[in-house]
């Protein structure tokens, strides 16, 4: 493995104008939490703009403190020498309106009441976070993205990017994502709220304000996800049906690794992450339909992509599969744009993305790098 | 290359042009930059389609024998087809997709009718093993081999039209045999058909 970034420090930028969303509402006073990485060379031409996705923020390559702690989320692909080279680009990674790790979300203060927007928080779409992050891009000087990547949502915002500001991009990489959610997708977003939502600690989402919080429904939300964010092989080779004390205890406490691996990682989300982020982000990604307004023309709907765009997909992501980004591509080409096409083998299911492997690095590099 | 010459005078200027199983991106790279194509290349090789990503060229992975029902009617002004048709596992439906996509296509294809080929079998009674098709017979990715003459009774038969022929020897070089006897002369032959 080649060096990480290093020691990052997050950034905070306070959007100089309110919001308006497209649910409507006016949101004020936002703040982004946002990360960079590398040089902004002299005439701007060099940014790349990181998008997360469901449950990742700013925090995408190098440490805080000291290089054993957890490294940032996407540390495998940003780096110097890495497929998002920093010694070549300047690299921007947003935490997104609505998230709870520092940018502005239901876990902050409203500063006109002084209250916590909990459920209060308006329901935002992936068109109000490509506009929030224009105006990180006005404020860093970045007239044009060299690109804009983004695996699953994080692919969804680098799409809209290109739809939304034909102008402001050269390219973008629009990996293990989807142009809108299948019905099954919608279905495992609702039983992740559902267990949220149902959890009595929840307090129709004012627990902020109390003792307890929704961490039952929340780990088991991420529960479910995780699973969908795994193949059928991956977990097969992960855990198979290994025993954690080698044999059956015939009772109801954890006995398969796979268990055992799910229970961690619900704990660990529970702890960390906010139950109102959580619905929100579901909705967001249930909502997102770009040809919405084009009666489902998705052709009509990429009509003002000027952009390059690279989509990749993974064989074994049964979230959104192949099929899912062939759509993408199939209505680019339509639209005669600027389209490549990756279909790459791999057997970690949707969570592809996330890792360094072989022809997905070599054509992230060749295609930022021409 | 005499191919890459012909290829690049039957196709006009500022053209669409979507080739087949691109390789490398050469053909379509050559087109680009004496012609000012709009190119997208069809691969399935993982390293030749990251040659054409770090050319600039628009690639898209997809495997031809799974179809090609994702482009739409007349989308191009040209598909090429390159030294392609003889590896896929239905080379006419190929031929009526690539004329249903493309309003002008351009196919070339090696000719088992050569002379040398002919000869090969006759006096061996073994499967031909020359220049252009140097495999055995048991692990050739060619599984459709044909002659020029085979070529020419499929189109017909499936109303596509030929609008140009040329066919060479194992040189390169198209002469006064290969265009009077070009199943026998030709070792291979560029062809333009369209439906």
């Amino acid at each position: 493995m080649t060096e990480s970034v290093g020691k990052v420090t997050e950034q905070i930028f306070k959007l100089p104008s309110d919001l308006l969303l497209e649910c409507g509402k006016t949101l004020k006073n936002i703040e982004l939490t946002y990360e960079t990485y590398g040089e902004l060379n002299s005439d701007a031409s060099n940014a790349i703009l990181i998008c997360h996705a469901l449950s990742g923020n700013h925090h995408a390559a190098g440490y805080y403190k000291d290089e054993n702690e957890r490294l940032g989320w996407w540390d495998a692909l940003i780096g110097p020498s890495k497929a998002i080279d920093t010694n070549k680009f300047f690299v921007v990674c947003p935490n997104n309106i609505g998230g709870c790790h520092g940018s502005t979300g239901p876990s902050s203060v409203d500063p006109e009441t002084q209250r916590y927007y909990g459920p209060d928080f308006p329901v935002i779409t992936v068109k109000d976070w490509v506009n929030s992050q224009a105006q990180l891009a006005d404020h860093l000087n970045i007239k044009c993205w060299h690109a804009a990547i983004g695996g699953s949502l994080g692919g969804m915002q680098a799409l809209e990017w290109c739809r939304l500001f034909p102008d402001r991009i050269s390219k973008a990489a629009v990996i293990a994502a989807a142009p809108k959610l299948s019905a099954q997708n919608i279905a495992f977003n609702e039983v992740a709220r559902q267990a949220i939502i149902t959890d009595p600690d929840f307090q129709e989402g004012k627990y902020l304000d109390s003792e307890k919080s929704p961490k039952r429904g929340l780990r088991l939300a991420r529960m479910v996800g995780h699973i969908t964010y795994l193949s059928d092989e991956a977990m097969r080779d992960k855990f198979g049906r290994e025993l954690k004390e080698g044999k059956l205890n015939f009772g109801f406490d954890v006995e398969f690794e796979v268990e055992s691996y799910l229970r961690h990682q619900g704990d660990v989300f529970s702890e960390s992450f906010d139950a109102n982020t959580y619905l929100l982000m579901t909705k967001l990604l249930d909502y997102y339909d770009p040809a919405e307004n084009y009666k489902g023309d998705l052709v009509k709907a990429f009509e003002t992509i000027k952009a390059k765009i690279m989509v990749i997909s993974f064989s074994s992501d049964w979230r959104f599969s192949p099929e899912r980004s062939k759509e993408i591509v199939n209505a680019l080409m339509a639209a005669e744009k600027d389209t490549t096409y990756l279909e790459i083998e791999s057997s970690h299911g949707h969570d592809s993305f996330l890792f360094a492997e072989g022809r997905y690095v070599s054509a992230l590099t060749a295609f930022l790098g021409n | 290359m005499k191919t890459l010459e012909i290829i690049n005078n039957w196709v006009t200027q500022n053209s669409s042009v979507l080739d087949l199983g691109c390789g490398k991106g050469e053909i379509l790279l050559y087109l680009i930059s004496s012609k000012d194509i709009k190119a997208v290349g069809v691969e399935i090789d993982g390293s030749n389609i990251n040659e054409c990503i770090a050319s600039g060229i628009n690639v898209i992975e997809q495997n031809i024998d799974e179809g090609l029902d994702n482009f739409i009617d007349n989308s191009f002004d040209v598909v090429i087809m390159s030294q392609t048709i003889q590896v896929l596992k239905d080379p006419r439906k190929a031929l009526q997709e690539i004329t249903r996509i493309g309003n002008d296509c351009i196919v070339t294809i090696p000719n088992f009718g050569h002379w040398r080929t002919r000869l090969s079998l006759l006096l061996t009674g073994k499967m031909p093993i020359t220049d252009p098709l140097p495999e055995s017979w048991f692990d050739t990715p060619n599984i459709h081999l044909c002659t020029l003459e085979d070529f020419e009774l499929l189109c017909s038969e499936t109303s596509i039209q030929i609008t140009q022929k040329i066919s060479f020897n194992s040189s390169g070089h198209s002469n006064a045999f290969t265009k009077a006897w070009p199943n026998l002369f030709g070792a291979s032959a560029i062809y333009k058909i369209s439906k």
